[in-house]
C-alpha cells in the first residue's frame, strides 16, 4: 500500500490511550479543537521506522461506534471518514487494555471489522500481570486476523515493534462473519477470545478491590476526599508562595533593569507600568495553577477522579446533577473552559447544560489572582487557632460561597429552565494506576504554556491598551493623569452603576478589561496605580497592596470579593459555551445570570460591613 | 430478586432486563459497559453515607458504577 500519512489511536476509556500517545509522539504535542465544536484534538509526531514523520492523533475514548455523547461522535465520524474538515485516518490502531479484555474487544471487533488498516496494542501488559494475568498475543493476532503488539507505554515497552507494524499494516477484506455482529454476539465472541488468549489467571485479590475498600467506603471515602480537597487548596498557597515570590522579584529586576538602561520617556513608562507591571502581576500565579493543576492531573491519572465522581454521587443528585458533573465541576477549578469542554462526556443533554451554566460559579484560577491580592492586602496574616491561618480561611470561603451558589443554581435550573426527568449515573471506575511522572509532566507543561500563551497574548495587549487609555489625553499641570484619560472618563460614567454596591471608580475602571480574563483585574489595578503615581515617587515605590489598602475601605474590598465570586468576566468561557450549547441563547442566559448575582452579592457585602463597623 | 437488592458481595447472573424503563441512552452506556442480559456480576459498593445510591458493580474484570434505579430494571439469579 501507499505509505501511512495519518494514524489514529482509538479505543475505550481508561485503555492507557493517552500514555501510549505521549509515549509515542513525545512532549512536541498540538492541542486544538476538531472544527465546530470542542471536543479537543490531540495531535502530534510519530517516526516510522524508515525514519518518516507522520502524524499521529489521539482520538477520544469510545465503547462503540454508536454514540451516547458528543465525544464519542466525534471519535465515529472520524473513522468513518464522515468528518468535515478532517481527513480520515490512514492507520488504526486500536488500544486493549490487557488486562480487561472481554471488554475491550467488543469495540475493537467493531474497528475491525470497517477493513481500514489497523493494527492492536495490547497495552499494559505489565498491569494485567500484577493482576495475575497471562497473555498470549499470538492467540488474540489469530483470532483477529491483524497484528497484536503488547505494548508498557510508561516502560517504553514495544514502541518500536508497535511502530513497524503501523507502517505495515494493509487494506483488509474482512471476512462476512465479521462485519454484521450484533453487540451481543460481539460480546459472545470477545469472549471466546479473551478466554483463549488468557493462558493463566490467579485468583490474586487485586490491588484496586482493596483501595477501594477504603476509599469508596461509605462513610471513610467521603471524608478521605474532603481531607484530600482540603490539602489540595492549602497547598495551591503553601507550596507556590516560594515561587511566587522569586517570580515577582524578577519582575522587580526586570523592571529596575529597564529603567536602569532606557532613558526617563513614555516609551519606558510604557514598558514598565504597562507591560511589566500588567503582565508581570499576572505571570506571578503560574506556581499557583501549576499546582493545581497537578493535583486535578494526579486524580485524573491515578482512577481517583472516577471515585470521587462515584461518592459526590448522592449530593450532586440532591441538586438534580449526577457524580458525572463533579468532574468538569471538579476541573473547573482549575479553569472553567475544560471544565465546560468536559461535560461532553454527560450523556443527558439537560444535565450538560445545568452543569455549563454553573461551571463559571467554580473558583478558577484566574480568580486566584484577584483573591489573592486583596486577601494578601486586607486580611491580617494572623492564626484562627489549630494552624489554619485567616487568611486561607477567606480564601476557604470565597470557594465555598461559588460551591454553595454553583448548588444553589442547579436546583433552580433544574426546576425551570432545564427541567426533566432526573438523570442517571454511570461510569467505569478504572483501575487504580500509579501515574507516570512523564505523563504528568507533559499535562502540566501544556496547562502552563496554555496560561503564558494567555499572559503573552491577551493580557499582554489589553494592558498596553489599558495603558494608552489611561495615559491619552495628557493631563495638564495640576491634574490628575487618571482623571483626564479616556479610561478614566470611562470609568467615571460606570461608577453610576456601580456605587451604589460600594465601587470606586478604580475598580470600576479595572472591571472594563477584566471582562477579557479574571486576573486583568489585577493587572489594570497595578498600571493605574503605576499610572497615577508617576509623579510621586513615594506611591510609586509602593507595592499594589499597599496601594490598595490606602485607596480602598475593608467593605470595598469584600465587595470586590463578593463581585469576583459570580461576575462571568472571562470571554474564553462565553466563548466555549456559545460553542457547546449551540448558538447565542445560553451564554447570554449565563451572563445575565451571572451579573446579577454579582451585583446582588457585592451590594449584600459591601452594606452588611458597613453596618457591621468594618 | 431486582440488583438493587442484591447484597453487596454476592454474585449473580443478570437473567433480564426492563429496558423500556431506561432512557434510551443510558441502556446504550449500559449495554457498551457489558450490563446486559447474561452477564455475571457483583455488587461491589453500595452507597454513601448509609444511603443505597450509587452502586458500584462488578461486571468481569470492570466496575461499573450506576444507580438504584437502573438496578431495579434488572432482574438476577443468585449464584
Amino acid at each position: 500500500m501507499s505509505k501511512p500519512r495519518k494514524i489514529a489511536l482509538v479505543g475505550n476509556p481508561n485503555a492507557g490511550k493517552s500514555a501510549l500517545f505521549n509515549a509515542l509522539t513525545g512532549a512536541r504535542q498540538k492541542i486544538a479543537n476538531y472544527p465546530g465544536v470542542t471536543v479537543e484534538r490531540k495531535s502530534g509526531r510519530l517516526v516510522l521506522p524508515s525514519g518518516e514523520p507522520v502524524e499521529m492523533t489521539d482520538l477520544p475514548g469510545s465503547y462503540s461506534l454508536d454514540p451516547t455523547s458528543p465525544d464519542e461522535a466525534v471519535t465515529a465520524k472520524v473513522i468513518r471518514g464522515e468528518f468535515v474538515g478532517e481527513s480520515a485516518p490512514d492507520v488504526l490502531v486500536v488500544v486493549l487494555d490487557a488486562s480487561n479484555l472481554e471488554q475491550h474487544l467488543v469495540f475493537a471487533q467493531e474497528i475491525i471489522a470497517l477493513g481500514k488498516p489497523t493494527v492492536v496494542a495490547l497495552n499494559m501488559v505489565d498491569l494485567a500481570e500484577r493482576d495475575g494475568l497471562v497473555i498470549d498475543p499470538m492467540a488474540l493476532e489469530q483470532a483477529l486476523g491483524i497484528k497484536v503488539v503488547p505494548t508498557v507505554a510508561v516502560r517504553r515497552r514495544g514502541l518500536t515493534e508497535l511502530a513497524e507494524a503501523v507502517a505495515a499494516a494493509e487494506m483488509r477484506h474482512p471476512g462476512p462473519g465479521l462485519t454484521d455482529l450484533t453487540m451481543t454476539e460481539r460480546r459472545v465472541a470477545a469472549h471466546a477470545m479473551a478466554d483463549a488468549a488468557i493462558l493463566s489467571e490467579s485468583k490474586r485479590h487485586r490491588l484496586h478491590a482493596r483501595l477501594d475498600r477504603v476509599l469508596l467506603h461509605p462513610w471513610m471515602g467521603p471524608i478521605i476526599l474532603f481531607a484530600f480537597l482540603f490539602v489540595m487548596f492549602q497547598a495551591v498557597f503553601a507550596w507556590a508562595t516560594p515561587f511566587a515570590d522569586a517570580l515577582e522579584a524578577g519582575v522587580a529586576l526586570l523592571t529596575d533593569g529597564v529603567k536602569g538602561i532606557v532613558p526617563p520617556s513614555l516609551a519606558r513608562d510604557l514598558l514598565t507600568e504597562g507591560v511589566l507591571a500588567g503582565v508581570g502581576s499576572v505571570v506571578v500565579f503560574l506556581p499557583q495553577i501549576v499546582i493545581l493543576f497537578f493535583f486535578i492531573l494526579v486524580m485524573e491519572a491515578s482512577g481517583y477522579m472516577a471515585r470521587a465522581a462515584f461518592l459526590m454521587d448522592r449530593m450532586m443528585a440532591g441538586v438534580g446533577l449526577s457524580g458525572r458533573s463533579f468532574i468538569p465541576l471538579l476541573s473547573s477549578f482549575a479553569c472553567a473552559i475544560p471544565g465546560i469542554m468536559a461535560t461532553r462526556s454527560i450523556t443527558d443533554p439537560k444535565d450538560r447544560l445545568t452543569t455549563i451554566l454553573i461551571a463559571p460559579l467554580m473558583t478558577c484560577s484566574a480568580r486566584l489572582p484577584v483573591y489573592a491580592v486583596i486577601i494578601a492586602a486586607f486580611i491580617p496574616q494572623r492564626s484562627v487557632g489549630g494552624g489554619i491561618g485567616l487568611q486561607g480561611l477567606v480564601l476557604f470561603a470565597l470557594y465555598v460561597a461559588g460551591i454553595v451558589g454553583a448548588m444553589a443554581v442547579a436546583l433552580v435550573l433544574r426546576r425551570s429552565v432545564t427541567k426533566g426527568a432526573a438523570s442517571g449515573f454511570i461510569m467505569e471506575l478504572p483501575k487504580y494506576q500509579l501515574p507516570a511522572a512523564k505523563d504528568l509532566l507533559i499535562g502540566l507543561w501544556q496547562r502552563a504554556w496554555i496560561f503564558l500563551r494567555r499572559a503573552g497574548t491577551i493580557i499582554f495587549m489589553v494592558t498596553v491598551v489599558l495603558w494608552l487609555l489611561l495615559n491619552f489625553p495628557r493631563a495638564g499641570r495640576g491634574e490628575n493623569q487618571v482623571d483626564v484619560s479616556i479610561a478614566g472618563r470611562i470609568a467615571s460614567g460606570l461608577s453610576v452603576v456601580v456605587e451604589p454596591i460600594g465601587f470606586n471608580r478604580d475598580m470600576a475602571l479595572a472591571l472594563i478589561p477584566a471582562m477579557a480574563a479574571r486576573e486583568v483585574a489585577v493587572s489594570s489595578l497595578a498600571t493605574t496605580y503605576a499610572v497615577a503615581a508617576t509623579d510621586d515617587e513615594n506611591a510609586q515605590a509602593m507595592a499594589l497592596g499597599d496601594q490598595l489598602k490606602a485607596k480602598w475601605t475593608l467593605p470595598m474590598a469584600l465587595a470586590f470579593l463578593a463581585w469576583f465570586v459570580f461576575a462571568p468576566q472571562c470571554m474564553s468561557t462565553i466563548a466555549v459555551t456559545r460553542r457547546e450549547t449551540n448558538g447565542w441563547k445560553w451564554p447570554l442566559f449565563m451572563m445575565g445570570y451571572l451579573f446579577g448575582l454579582a451585583y446582588i452579592a457585592a451590594g449584600a457585602t459591601y452594606w452588611i460591613a458597613v453596618e457591621a463597623g468594618l | 430478586m431486582t440488583l438493587d437488592l442484591l447484597p453487596a458481595g454476592q454474585s449473580a447472573r443478570i437473567v433480564s432486563v426492563d429496558w423500556s424503563r431506561l432512557v434510551d441512552e443510558e441502556a446504550r452506556r449500559l449495554r457498551a459497559l457489558g450490563v446486559d442480559d447474561g452477564a455475571r456480576v457483583k455488587v461491589s459498593h453500595k452507597g454513601v453515607f448509609g444511603g443505597a445510591d450509587p452502586i458500584a458493580l462488578a461486571v468481569g474484570r470492570m466496575t461499573v458504577a450506576l444507580r438504584r434505579a437502573h438496578a431495579a430494571a434488572m432482574e438476577v439469579e443468585i449464584l
